[in-house]
Protein backbone atom coordinates (compact mmCIF):
# COMPACT_ATOMS: atom_id res chain seq x y z
CA UNK A 1 0.00 0.00 0.00
CA UNK A 2 1.58 3.48 -0.68
CA UNK A 3 2.60 4.85 2.86
CA UNK A 4 4.55 8.25 3.64
CA UNK A 5 7.69 6.59 2.37
CA UNK A 6 6.90 6.34 -1.20
CA UNK A 7 5.77 10.43 -0.98
CA UNK A 8 9.01 11.31 0.61
CA UNK A 9 10.53 9.59 -2.63
CA UNK A 10 8.62 11.34 -4.76
CA UNK A 11 9.74 15.27 -3.02
CA UNK A 12 13.23 13.99 -2.33
CA UNK A 13 13.78 13.59 -6.36
CA UNK A 14 11.37 16.08 -6.91
CA UNK A 15 13.65 18.18 -4.74
CA UNK A 16 16.99 16.48 -6.28
CA UNK A 17 16.15 17.91 -9.83
CA UNK A 18 15.32 21.43 -8.56
CA UNK A 19 18.54 21.35 -7.25
CA UNK A 20 20.47 19.93 -10.46
CA UNK A 21 18.50 22.50 -12.44
CA UNK A 22 19.65 25.51 -10.51
CA UNK A 23 23.57 23.91 -12.01
CA UNK A 24 22.44 23.00 -14.99
CA UNK A 25 21.09 26.54 -16.06
CA UNK A 26 23.40 28.81 -14.40
CA UNK A 27 22.84 31.00 -17.60
CA UNK A 28 19.53 31.33 -17.73
CA UNK A 29 17.73 32.90 -14.45
CA UNK A 30 13.88 32.09 -15.81
CA UNK A 31 14.74 28.45 -15.46
CA UNK A 32 16.58 29.27 -11.98
CA UNK A 33 13.74 30.57 -11.07
CA UNK A 34 11.76 27.58 -12.00
CA UNK A 35 13.66 24.91 -10.63
CA UNK A 36 13.59 27.37 -7.27
CA UNK A 37 9.54 26.72 -7.58
CA UNK A 38 9.83 22.78 -8.02
CA UNK A 39 12.26 22.65 -5.07
CA UNK A 40 9.54 24.46 -2.87
CA UNK A 41 6.53 22.08 -4.66
CA UNK A 42 8.96 19.13 -3.24
CA UNK A 43 8.57 20.72 0.41
CA UNK A 44 5.36 21.11 -0.37
CA UNK A 45 4.81 17.86 -0.64
CA UNK A 46 6.76 16.56 2.13
CA UNK A 47 4.60 18.45 4.89
CA UNK A 48 1.59 17.23 3.03
CA UNK A 49 2.85 13.63 3.53
CA UNK A 50 3.35 13.57 7.30
CA UNK A 51 0.42 15.72 8.18
CA UNK A 52 -1.73 12.77 6.26
CA UNK A 53 0.65 10.16 7.93
CA UNK A 54 0.97 11.64 11.70
CA UNK A 55 -2.53 12.88 11.32
CA UNK A 56 -1.63 16.42 12.16
CA UNK A 57 -3.70 19.38 10.12
CA UNK A 58 -0.52 21.67 10.76
CA UNK A 59 1.38 20.42 8.05
CA UNK A 60 -1.13 21.25 5.82
CA UNK A 61 -1.61 24.87 7.34
CA UNK A 62 2.64 25.01 6.84
CA UNK A 63 1.82 24.05 3.36
CA UNK A 64 -0.08 26.93 2.71
CA UNK A 65 2.81 29.07 4.22
CA UNK A 66 5.43 28.16 1.86
CA UNK A 67 2.78 28.42 -0.95
CA UNK A 68 2.31 32.38 -0.08
CA UNK A 69 6.43 32.76 0.32
CA UNK A 70 6.49 30.99 -2.77
CA UNK A 71 4.29 33.65 -4.74
CA UNK A 72 5.76 36.56 -3.36
CA UNK A 73 9.53 35.16 -4.20
CA UNK A 74 8.14 34.41 -7.91
CA UNK A 75 7.14 38.17 -8.37
CA UNK A 76 9.95 40.11 -6.96
CA UNK A 77 12.45 37.68 -8.61
CA UNK A 78 10.45 38.08 -12.06
CA UNK A 79 10.38 41.89 -11.77
CA UNK A 80 14.06 42.06 -10.73
CA UNK A 81 14.32 39.82 -13.77
CA UNK A 82 12.41 42.22 -15.79
CA UNK A 83 14.52 45.33 -14.88
CA UNK A 84 18.04 43.64 -15.15
CA UNK A 85 16.46 42.84 -18.50
CA UNK A 86 15.98 46.32 -19.45
CA UNK A 87 19.30 47.82 -18.15
CA UNK A 88 21.54 45.07 -19.46
CA UNK A 89 19.59 43.65 -22.36
CA UNK A 90 20.36 39.88 -21.64
CA UNK A 91 19.43 37.63 -18.66
CA UNK A 92 22.85 35.68 -18.31
CA UNK A 93 23.39 35.27 -14.57
CA UNK A 94 27.29 35.34 -15.18
CA UNK A 95 26.64 39.02 -16.14
CA UNK A 96 25.12 40.20 -13.15
CA UNK A 97 28.37 42.63 -11.39
CA UNK A 98 27.32 45.50 -11.77
CA UNK A 99 27.25 45.98 -7.89
CA UNK A 100 30.72 44.31 -7.96
CA UNK A 101 29.84 42.42 -5.12
CA UNK B 1 -5.66 -0.83 -5.88
CA UNK B 2 -6.84 2.44 -7.44
CA UNK B 3 -5.30 4.57 -5.11
CA UNK B 4 -1.59 3.34 -5.90
CA UNK B 5 -2.48 3.34 -9.45
CA UNK B 6 -3.44 6.61 -9.08
CA UNK B 7 -0.23 7.53 -6.85
CA UNK B 8 2.01 5.63 -9.46
CA UNK B 9 0.63 8.08 -12.23
CA UNK B 10 0.66 11.61 -10.54
CA UNK B 11 4.31 10.26 -9.09
CA UNK B 12 5.47 9.36 -12.59
CA UNK B 13 4.35 12.36 -14.71
CA UNK B 14 5.06 15.11 -11.51
CA UNK B 15 9.08 13.45 -11.80
CA UNK B 16 9.01 13.34 -15.79
CA UNK B 17 7.88 17.19 -15.81
CA UNK B 18 9.82 18.06 -13.42
CA UNK B 19 13.01 16.30 -15.94
CA UNK B 20 11.66 18.42 -18.26
CA UNK B 21 11.73 21.78 -17.14
CA UNK B 22 15.04 21.32 -16.07
CA UNK B 23 16.12 20.12 -20.06
CA UNK B 24 13.69 21.37 -22.38
CA UNK B 25 15.55 23.72 -24.86
CA UNK B 26 12.58 26.51 -24.77
CA UNK B 27 11.58 28.15 -21.65
CA UNK B 28 8.09 28.67 -22.83
CA UNK B 29 8.26 25.16 -23.35
CA UNK B 30 9.64 24.71 -19.85
CA UNK B 31 6.76 26.89 -18.51
CA UNK B 32 4.19 24.52 -19.74
CA UNK B 33 5.86 21.68 -18.26
CA UNK B 34 6.03 23.47 -15.10
CA UNK B 35 1.99 23.61 -14.65
CA UNK B 36 1.89 20.04 -15.74
CA UNK B 37 4.21 19.17 -12.91
CA UNK B 38 1.70 21.56 -10.44
CA UNK B 39 -1.52 19.65 -11.98
CA UNK B 40 0.15 16.68 -10.89
CA UNK B 41 1.11 16.98 -7.78
CA UNK B 42 -2.01 18.66 -6.43
CA UNK B 43 -3.16 14.75 -7.73
CA UNK B 44 -0.35 13.74 -5.02
CA UNK B 45 -2.11 15.91 -2.63
CA UNK B 46 -5.34 15.08 -3.42
CA UNK B 47 -5.16 10.94 -2.57
CA UNK B 48 -3.30 12.15 0.70
CA UNK B 49 -6.57 14.16 1.79
CA UNK B 50 -4.91 17.38 1.86
CA UNK B 51 -7.86 18.92 -0.75
CA UNK B 52 -7.70 22.31 0.22
CA UNK B 53 -3.82 22.54 -0.45
CA UNK B 54 -4.30 20.68 -3.40
CA UNK B 55 -7.17 23.59 -4.88
CA UNK B 56 -4.77 25.70 -3.66
CA UNK B 57 -2.09 24.75 -5.59
CA UNK B 58 -3.83 24.79 -8.39
CA UNK B 59 -5.34 28.38 -8.27
CA UNK B 60 -2.00 29.88 -6.71
CA UNK B 61 0.75 28.07 -8.94
CA UNK B 62 -1.09 27.50 -12.27
CA UNK B 63 -3.11 30.19 -12.22
CA UNK B 64 -0.72 33.14 -11.04
CA UNK B 65 2.65 31.61 -10.81
CA UNK B 66 3.22 29.86 -13.72
CA UNK B 67 1.49 32.32 -15.84
CA UNK B 68 3.14 34.97 -14.99
CA UNK B 69 6.47 33.25 -15.83
CA UNK B 70 4.85 32.59 -19.52
CA UNK B 71 4.47 36.75 -19.68
CA UNK B 72 7.67 37.15 -18.61
CA UNK B 73 9.18 34.39 -21.18
CA UNK B 74 7.19 35.94 -23.52
CA UNK B 75 7.92 39.85 -22.75
CA UNK B 76 11.48 39.77 -22.83
CA UNK B 77 13.28 39.06 -26.16
CA UNK B 78 16.00 37.30 -25.37
CA UNK B 79 18.20 34.69 -27.42
CA UNK B 80 18.00 31.52 -25.60
CA UNK B 81 20.25 29.66 -27.85
CA UNK B 82 23.51 31.38 -26.13
CA UNK B 83 22.38 30.85 -22.57
CA UNK B 84 22.21 27.36 -23.46
CA UNK B 85 26.02 27.28 -24.12
CA UNK B 86 27.58 26.26 -20.84
CA UNK B 87 25.01 23.73 -19.69
CA UNK B 88 27.59 20.41 -20.19
CA UNK B 89 30.25 22.45 -18.20
CA UNK B 90 28.48 22.23 -15.05
CA UNK B 91 26.72 19.09 -15.60
CA UNK B 92 29.31 17.22 -14.13
CA UNK B 93 29.44 19.82 -10.41
CA UNK B 94 25.45 19.37 -10.57
CA UNK B 95 25.66 15.81 -10.99
CA UNK B 96 27.92 15.24 -8.10
CA UNK B 97 25.64 17.69 -6.12
CA UNK B 98 22.54 15.99 -6.76
CA UNK B 99 24.19 12.39 -5.73
CA UNK B 100 25.34 13.68 -2.88
CA UNK B 101 22.04 15.25 -1.87
CA UNK B 102 20.01 11.99 -2.74
CA UNK B 103 22.38 10.01 -0.58
CA UNK B 104 21.79 11.80 2.14
CA UNK B 105 18.20 12.23 2.01
CA UNK B 106 18.33 8.46 1.66
CA UNK B 107 20.71 8.01 4.90
CA UNK B 108 17.52 10.19 6.92
CA UNK B 109 14.57 8.35 5.45
CA UNK B 110 15.96 5.21 6.36
CA UNK B 111 17.36 6.26 9.67
CA UNK B 112 13.67 8.05 10.12
CA UNK B 113 11.95 4.78 9.05
CA UNK B 114 13.94 3.21 11.87
CA UNK B 115 12.13 5.37 14.44
CA UNK B 116 14.69 7.62 16.09
CA UNK B 117 12.43 10.29 17.08
CA UNK B 118 9.33 10.29 18.64
CA UNK B 119 6.91 11.94 16.35
CA UNK B 120 4.26 11.42 19.52
CA UNK B 121 2.41 14.71 19.99
CA UNK B 122 0.17 16.25 18.16
CA UNK B 123 -0.36 19.83 17.78
CA UNK B 124 -3.89 20.12 15.86
CA UNK B 125 -5.20 16.17 15.30
CA UNK B 126 -7.00 15.68 12.37
CA UNK B 127 -11.33 15.56 12.91
CA UNK B 128 -12.16 13.63 10.58
CA UNK B 129 -15.91 14.76 11.45
CA UNK B 130 -15.39 18.15 9.72
CA UNK B 131 -14.39 18.88 5.46
CA UNK B 132 -10.59 19.24 5.11
CA UNK B 133 -11.27 22.76 4.27
CA UNK B 134 -13.02 23.74 7.86
CA UNK B 135 -9.87 22.09 9.73
CA UNK B 136 -7.72 24.59 8.12
CA UNK B 137 -9.79 27.29 8.13
CA UNK B 138 -10.25 27.40 11.90
CA UNK B 139 -6.78 26.23 12.77
CA UNK B 140 -5.82 29.33 10.38
CA UNK B 141 -8.24 31.90 11.97
CA UNK B 142 -7.26 30.53 15.38
CA UNK B 143 -4.09 29.75 16.46
CA UNK B 144 -2.07 30.36 13.32
CA UNK B 145 -3.84 33.73 12.82
CA UNK B 146 -0.65 35.78 13.39
CA UNK B 147 1.18 34.16 11.25
CA UNK B 148 -1.88 33.96 8.03
CA UNK B 149 -2.03 38.18 8.88
CA UNK B 150 1.77 38.34 8.21
CA UNK B 151 1.33 35.95 5.28
CA UNK B 152 -0.64 38.84 4.23
CA UNK B 153 1.37 41.32 4.93
CA UNK B 154 4.12 39.35 2.99
CA UNK B 155 1.50 38.96 -0.35
CA UNK B 156 1.47 42.90 -0.05
CA UNK B 157 4.62 43.48 0.74
CA UNK B 158 5.70 40.97 -2.57
CA UNK B 159 3.19 43.14 -4.89
CA UNK B 160 3.83 46.39 -3.54
CA UNK B 161 7.51 45.70 -4.18
CA UNK B 162 6.88 44.24 -7.77
CA UNK B 163 5.29 47.42 -8.54
CA UNK B 164 7.95 49.46 -7.10
CA UNK B 165 10.74 47.94 -9.28
CA UNK B 166 9.29 47.73 -12.35
CA UNK B 167 7.56 51.24 -12.50
CA UNK B 168 8.99 53.21 -15.02
CA UNK B 169 9.34 57.42 -15.15
CA UNK B 170 8.74 58.15 -18.81
CA UNK B 171 9.98 61.60 -20.19
CA UNK B 172 7.14 63.13 -22.94
CA UNK B 173 3.90 61.14 -21.74
CA UNK B 174 1.06 62.67 -20.20
CA UNK B 175 0.02 61.01 -17.49
CA UNK B 176 -2.78 61.68 -15.09
CA UNK B 177 -2.25 64.15 -12.15
CA UNK B 178 -4.77 62.67 -9.85
CA UNK B 179 -4.36 65.08 -6.84
CA UNK B 180 -4.69 67.85 -9.51
CA UNK B 181 -7.85 66.41 -10.97
CA UNK B 182 -9.19 65.99 -7.46
CA UNK B 183 -8.32 69.49 -5.99
CA UNK B 184 -10.46 71.43 -9.32
CA UNK B 185 -13.02 73.40 -8.05
CA UNK B 186 -15.37 74.33 -10.61
CA UNK B 187 -14.51 78.51 -9.87
CA UNK B 188 -11.03 77.96 -10.85
CA UNK B 189 -12.54 76.38 -14.54
CA UNK B 190 -16.07 77.61 -14.88
CA UNK B 191 -16.67 81.81 -15.80
CA UNK B 192 -20.35 83.25 -15.75
CA UNK B 193 -19.77 85.56 -18.40
CA UNK B 194 -23.05 88.14 -19.61
CA UNK B 195 -22.07 88.31 -22.99
CA UNK B 196 -23.40 91.51 -24.86
CA UNK B 197 -25.23 91.63 -28.37
CA UNK B 198 -22.80 91.85 -31.05
CA UNK B 199 -19.64 92.31 -28.49
CA UNK B 200 -18.48 88.94 -28.10
CA UNK B 201 -16.39 87.88 -24.84
CA UNK B 202 -12.96 88.04 -23.86
CA UNK B 203 -11.78 84.42 -22.92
Amino acid sequence: MIGVTHYLVVAAILFTLGVLGIFLNRKNLIVILMAIELILLAVNINLVAFSAALGDMVGQVFAMFVLTVAAGEAAIGLAILVIYFRSRGSIAVDDVNRMKG
Amino acid sequence: MIQAIAFYLFAFVVIASAVMVIFSRNPVHSVLWLILAFFNAAGLMLIAGAEFIAMLLVIVYVGAVAVLFLFVVMMLNIDFAELRAGVARYAAVGLALAVALVAEIIIAVSAWKVGGIELGRRIAATDESIPNIEAVGRLLYSRYLFAFEAAGLILLVAMIGAIVLTYRHRAGVKPQNISAQINRRSKDAVRMVDAPVGKGVEL
